[in-house]
């Protein structure tokens, strides 16, 4: 889904949320409550500058609206692969991303992603993956690499990844994998604008997504290994 | 006696770092706690997934720490290895640790496990978040051949405190990735210099973004460590607008910078080419004269 309609089904017509390149950020209203709304669009790679362009947005809605939420739309390529956001320190860009937004929770923001088209390792973990929860709808796309890419730095066949990712989510590409495991809390279809107001009455602001990998089968070792780790 | 950090293995870098005989391992490869995806895919496991955890002492006090194996999956992010990680900063909500310190040494996420690899560092960095928000100072030691990278590198960057070798690299994206993307014109991989220039432990010192450079020696790095015990980094408001003015400040210094010895330069190390031969020592006299004189 584009990011126009996209806006329009998540909430009221008089949304004030505007694209300044691959940026999107503003204020919109979904059922009365008005949240701040900050993201990337058209496979974002994100580079420092849009790395700091976002946490501008969070760290000021911290600032100026206490406790208003905060909607992370995520359509991303991953970080730009460039020399110069290397020699920068992308890393430390990105990380404050982050951090913001866990600031942003402990200051009782609540915080919510949606990936709606792409989402790709690096880009995403300092978005869509540090929110309280995240969501994605059906026909998006989430993956760390392609499974050609994958084979060839696994050096394992890539008929035979494919054969084994029918069964076991962990390799391949797709939403309903990251469900299964619990990185993803649920697909939205439908009403989006419902969804999204259940997700800000029930998001959970503690770490769950291991317990619900266990649960739904995807990801049976991480709650379990970990709980070992605080027991022993 | 001079002891690598770089040539000794994970478990022997927290054996020789903690206070002698203190180090209590937790999952240790006895428990066969390993990576259930690896076998599926006919490749080795490792008997702790490629990441030593437990307790010890260092200066008589407590700490809980992690080290990566980068000599396994290049120090990858799986499921266990991950869960391990997560556990270890949950265990010091209860604890109360004077630090945990990661020995990071690691590609990031492992593509073996990509899609679990990509949620447990996530995991991880809330659960460092949340350690850190009990003032549980985190420290990040990164002195190991493959260098710290990927969601490794995001993860080090969320740490109250990184503490480099000349020989530990710290970076997001690896310069092989980069050139397949964008050609050799972009970035040369086997351009070692420049490599190192881009991402190694002088640079992220100059830069800012380690706060202690110290010689590729144990020692050096438990020296360095032990005063950064107990010493939180407030994750308020105020701290985040310091940060965000940093790296804003940062871009308009540097943005146009091509190469680190531009940003060196302008820095205001005078003579920018001699960087690569300076001791740990020389390099903190040089750091001294910068605070001194901003560009």
């Amino acid at each position: 889904m584009n990011w126009d309609s996209l806006l329009n089904e998540l909430f009221d017509p008089s949304h004030r949320v505007t694209r300044d390149g691959d940026l999107l950020s503003g204020t919109a209203e979904v059922n009365g409550r008005t949240v701040t709304v900050v993201g990337t669009t058209n496979h974002a790679a994100i580079g420092v500058e849009l790395a700091l362009a976002q946490a501008r947005v969070v760290l000021d809605t911290v600032r100026k609206y206490p406790g208003r939420p905060i909607v992370l739309l995520v359509d991303t390529q991953g970080q730009r692969l460039r020399h110069r956001d290397e020699l920068l320190g992308i890393n430390r860009y990105m990380a404050h991303m982050g951090c913001c937004v866990e600031l942003a929770r402990r200051q009782a923001h609540r915080v919510i992603g949606l990936v709606y088209d792409q989402a790709l390792s690096g880009g995403f973990i300092t978005s869509g993956l540090i929110a309280d929860a995240c969501y994605a709808l059906p026909e998006a796309e989430i993956r760390v690499m392609r499974l050609p890419a994958m084979a060839r730095v696994t050096k394992i066949d890539e008929q035979r990844l494919a054969e084994l990712s029918k069964s076991n989510p962990v390799f391949a590409p797709g939403v309903e994998n990251y469900v299964a495991m619990g990185g993803i809390r649920a697909l939205w279809t439908g009403n989006l604008q419902a969804q999204l107001l259940a997700a800000l009455d029930d998001s959970p602001t503690l770490d769950q997504r291991a317990a619900d990998g266990a649960a739904r089968g995807g990801r049976t070792l991480a709650a379990q290994v970990s709980a070992r780790v605080v027991n022993a | 006696m001079n002891r690598s950090f770089s040539e000794s293995t994970a478990r022997a870098r927290v054996t020789h770092l903690l206070d002698a005989q203190s180090f209590l391992e937790i999952l240790g490869p006895a428990e066969r706690v390993v990576s259930p995806h690896l076998a599926l895919l006919g490749v080795p496991s490792s008997f702790d997934d490629g990441v030593v955890i437990g307790s010890g002492t260092l200066a008589g006090q407590p700490v809980l720490i992690a080290s990566q194996e980068g000599e396994f999956m290049g120090g990858g992010v799986g499921e266990v290895h991950g869960a391990k990680l997560v556990g270890l900063f949950k265990r010091a909500l209860h604890l109360k640790p004077a630090a945990v310190i990661v020995l990071a040494e690691s590609g990031g996420v492992r593509l073996h496990e990509a899609n679990a690899g990509l949620i447990a560092v996530s995991e991880v960095m809330r659960a460092l978040l949340d350690a850190r928000a009990q003032s549980i100072p985190v420290i990040m030691l990164i002195g190991g051949g493959n260098g710290c990278f990927g969601g490794m590198g995001l993860i080090a960057r969320c740490a109250d405190h990184v503490v480099m070798s000349d020989i530990g690299r710290l970076a997001m994206s690896g310069p092989e990735v980069i050139e397949s993307s964008n050609g050799v014109e972009e970035y040369d991989s086997r351009d070692r210099a420049l490599v190192w220039r881009t991402t190694g432990g002088k640079h992220r010192y100059l830069i800012g973004d380690c706060d202690v450079l110290v010689e590729d020696d144990i020692a050096a790095f438990r020296h360095a460590t032990i005063p950064l015990l107990g010493q939180s980094v407030p994750l308020s408001l105020e701290a985040m607008e310091a940060e965000h003015a940093l790296l804003t400040d940062r871009l308009i210094r540097y943005g146009n910078c091509r190469d680190a010895l531009d940003i060196w330069q302008r820095a205001g190390v005078s003579d920018p080419a001699r960087v690569a031969d300076m001791e740990a020592s020389e390099m903190q006299a040089l750091k001294a004269i910068q605070h001194k004189e901003p560009a």
